[in-house]
């Protein structure tokens, strides 16, 4: 059998989680990548601040450029980080910018096994809608198997809600 | 030249200057056109010279208080009060987002009201940036908080934008009333944007910040020293009957002076901060919308902004405004608006400042036009990823509005 194809989508703040859950969980011999996607809307925000200054922009200065060599220099870190915490030091390292819920999408199109993915969100308040926008999307579109991790410790079961007043559930199936 | 003539060919120009200001063709300065334009207006009678020197008198000390202000922001960069500022909202926040984002939060509203927008926007912005990457913490709502407090905490000082110190001449208050008046305001903008931000960012503001390879760097006293005399010195000289530009243009001698004679920065940089072309571009502005007022457009204007003082007019001039700003960008909105209500009192001008102040964060980039022309730009490559900015906005400045005109008029209650 050939090793598995395993993508871990590295973002900042949840990352470890992912690293370690695939140490965990995940076959020694697969083939890693890890992946990291600069968001490039707040880059584009970032920049496009100044273009409501109509122009008095400090010239000489170019803030634009600064976004995005201090971008891709601490994704390379980051990356170069998580490499080391999974123990694989040949992981291929992939840093990409633009629409991150689409860029993950499109890393994982062809021939990937397993993604694994943090779950972000709010998670004070979990429920139907405790997943943030961009892992939402991925969930629902990833053509292939997601492993959605808990980024810290997991909840308990105490943290689903006491069932809400109303009218009773229905009585369990009867198998006769 | 007939009225009808005269007015359409201003506004032509007018229309001119704005698109070239917005499209910025080979990256050439807004003044390319708005000069010539504001000439051709004086050589053909349109603006009366006798008015246009009444114009340029009444705009001169408002530039050369720009002009102060930005060379003291560009120094304050040189003599890097803005990276100790990051790396102390590094160290300060423990690595914790939440507590990160209060820190931005403060910085962004300081340097904002103290060192204007532009000082946000172009100096604290990129060092927010990199501070958070540093961190490994997600850099959304840090940056998001700094675009949006640029526009909505400008509304203290004289100082803090552009269209306060256009206003600021025509209000006839003092520098430390309009601060006065301004406070609660400014507290109220800056607290909704708090409310919406932290819930509306709550996903991203997770996880642990990496503080190890964070260094506090030393503060750097002698401009954060200078920085403080120069804002007691707006003070003093307002109360004194003196134009606070002239506290700010000491300021800027102060630190220019050793940060030269120290090779910190060199005599062009120092020049090429005033900007002289911006400069030149404010005034040219000023003369094509005067123009324009003269001619009918004003009489029309101040039929459509709404007398008195009370809640309700306050608010309704706060929304127009907000919705010209974002039609053809605030400042022209404010040289439009501001002859307007003048002659109303402090208050209406001041409603007029928050709607063009916090106006601006709907559409991001400072108006409709030149999202517009952004998506243009970027359409051959990407789609422009600012859906969520735009709900940020749909959801932030209404209530910002609001809330801030709201405490303007108790506000005026108040310190009278």
């Amino acid at each position: 059998m050939t090793s598995m194809r395993i993508v871990v989508w590295v973002v900042e703040g949840t990352w470890q989680g992912c690293i370690d859950a695939a140490v965990r969980h995940l076959p020694a011999d697969s083939r890693f990548t890890l992946l990291h996607v600069t968001p490039s809307d707040v880059t584009e925000a970032a920049d496009a601040a100044t273009a409501g200054l109509f122009g008095r922009g400090f010239p000489g200065r170019k803030p634009n450029r600064r976004y995005e060599l201090v971008a891709d220099d601490e994704a390379a870190k980051l990356l170069a980080a998580a490499a080391a915490r999974l123990g694989k030091p040949d992981a291929e390292l992939v840093s990409r910018s633009g629409r991150v819920e689409r860029e993950v999408i499109r890393a994982v199109a062809d021939g990937v096994d397993v993604l694994v993915v943090a779950r972000d969100g709010d998670r004070s308040r979990l429920g139907p809608k405790s997943l943030g926008h961009a892992t939402r999307f991925v969930v629902d579109h990833a053509p292939c198997a997601v492993m959605l991790v808990w980024p810290d410790e997991t909840p308990g079961i105490e943290s689903i809600p006491p069932p809400k007043h109303g009218p009773p559930p229905p009585p369990p199936h009867r198998r006769d | 030249m007939p009225s009808p003539i005269a007015e359409t060919l201003a506004v032509l120009l007018l229309g001119a200057t704005l698109g070239w200001a917005i499209i910025r063709p080979r990256g050439l300065p807004e003044a390319v056109v708005a000069v010539p334009a504001a000439g051709l207006l004086l050589v053909l009678g349109v603006l009366p010279l006798g008015q246009a020197g009444s114009e340029a008198r009444s705009l001169a000390p408002t530039i050369g208080f720009l002009a102060a202000v930005l060379v003291l922001a560009s120094l304050c960069d040189r003599y890097g009060l803005f990276e100790a500022a990051g790396s102390w909202m590094a160290a300060g926040s423990r690595g914790r987002p939440v507590s990160l984002l209060a820190l931005v939060f403060a910085a962004a509203s300081v340097v904002t009201a103290v060192l204007s927008l532009d000082a946000t926007v172009v100096l604290l912005t990129p060092v927010v940036f990199a501070t958070v990457a540093r961190l490994r913490l997600r850099a959304k709502p840090h940056v998001y908080a700094c675009t949006h407090l640029a526009n909505s905490a400008s509304l203290l000082l004289p100082v803090s934008n552009l269209t306060n110190l256009l206003a600021f001449g025509a209000s006839g208050l003092s520098f430390a009333r309009f601060g006065a008046t301004m406070a609660l305001p400014w507290l109220a903008a800056i607290g909704v944007e708090w409310l919406v931000l932290r819930r509306f960012f709550a996903g991203d503001l997770v996880g642990r910040g990496e503080t190890h390879a964070v260094t506090q760097l030393p503060v750097p006293v002698f401009p954060t020293i200078v920085v403080a005399l120069t804002l007691a010195g707006f003070f003093v000289t307002s109360a004194l009957n003196v134009s606070p530009a002239f506290a700010a243009l000491a300021g800027a001698v102060v630190l220019a002076v050793p940060a030269i004679a120290t090779r910190r920065t060199g005599v062009q940089n120092v020049a090429l901060a005033l900007d002289l072309p911006f400069l030149a571009f404010v005034l040219a502005l000023g003369l094509i919308v005067k123009a324009i007022s003269l001619h009918g457009l004003g009489s029309v204007v101040t039929h459509l902004v709404p007398g008195g003082a009370g809640l309700g007019s306050l608010l309704a001039i706060a929304a127009l405004a907000a919705v010209l700003s974002n039609v053809i960008n605030n400042l022209p909105a404010a040289l439009l608006l501001l002859p307007a209500v003048s002659g109303a009192g402090a208050g209406p001008v001041l409603a007029v400042l928050i709607g063009v102040n916090t106006g601006p964060n709907l559409t991001y980039v400072g108006s409709l036009a030149t999202l517009l022309w952004r998506r243009v730009l970027i359409r051959r490559g990407e789609e422009l990823p600012i859906s969520e900015f735009l709900r940020l906005g749909a959801l932030t400045v209404p209530p910002v509005l609001v809330t801030a005109t709201l405490a303007l008029w108790i506000s005026l209650r108040l310190v009278g």
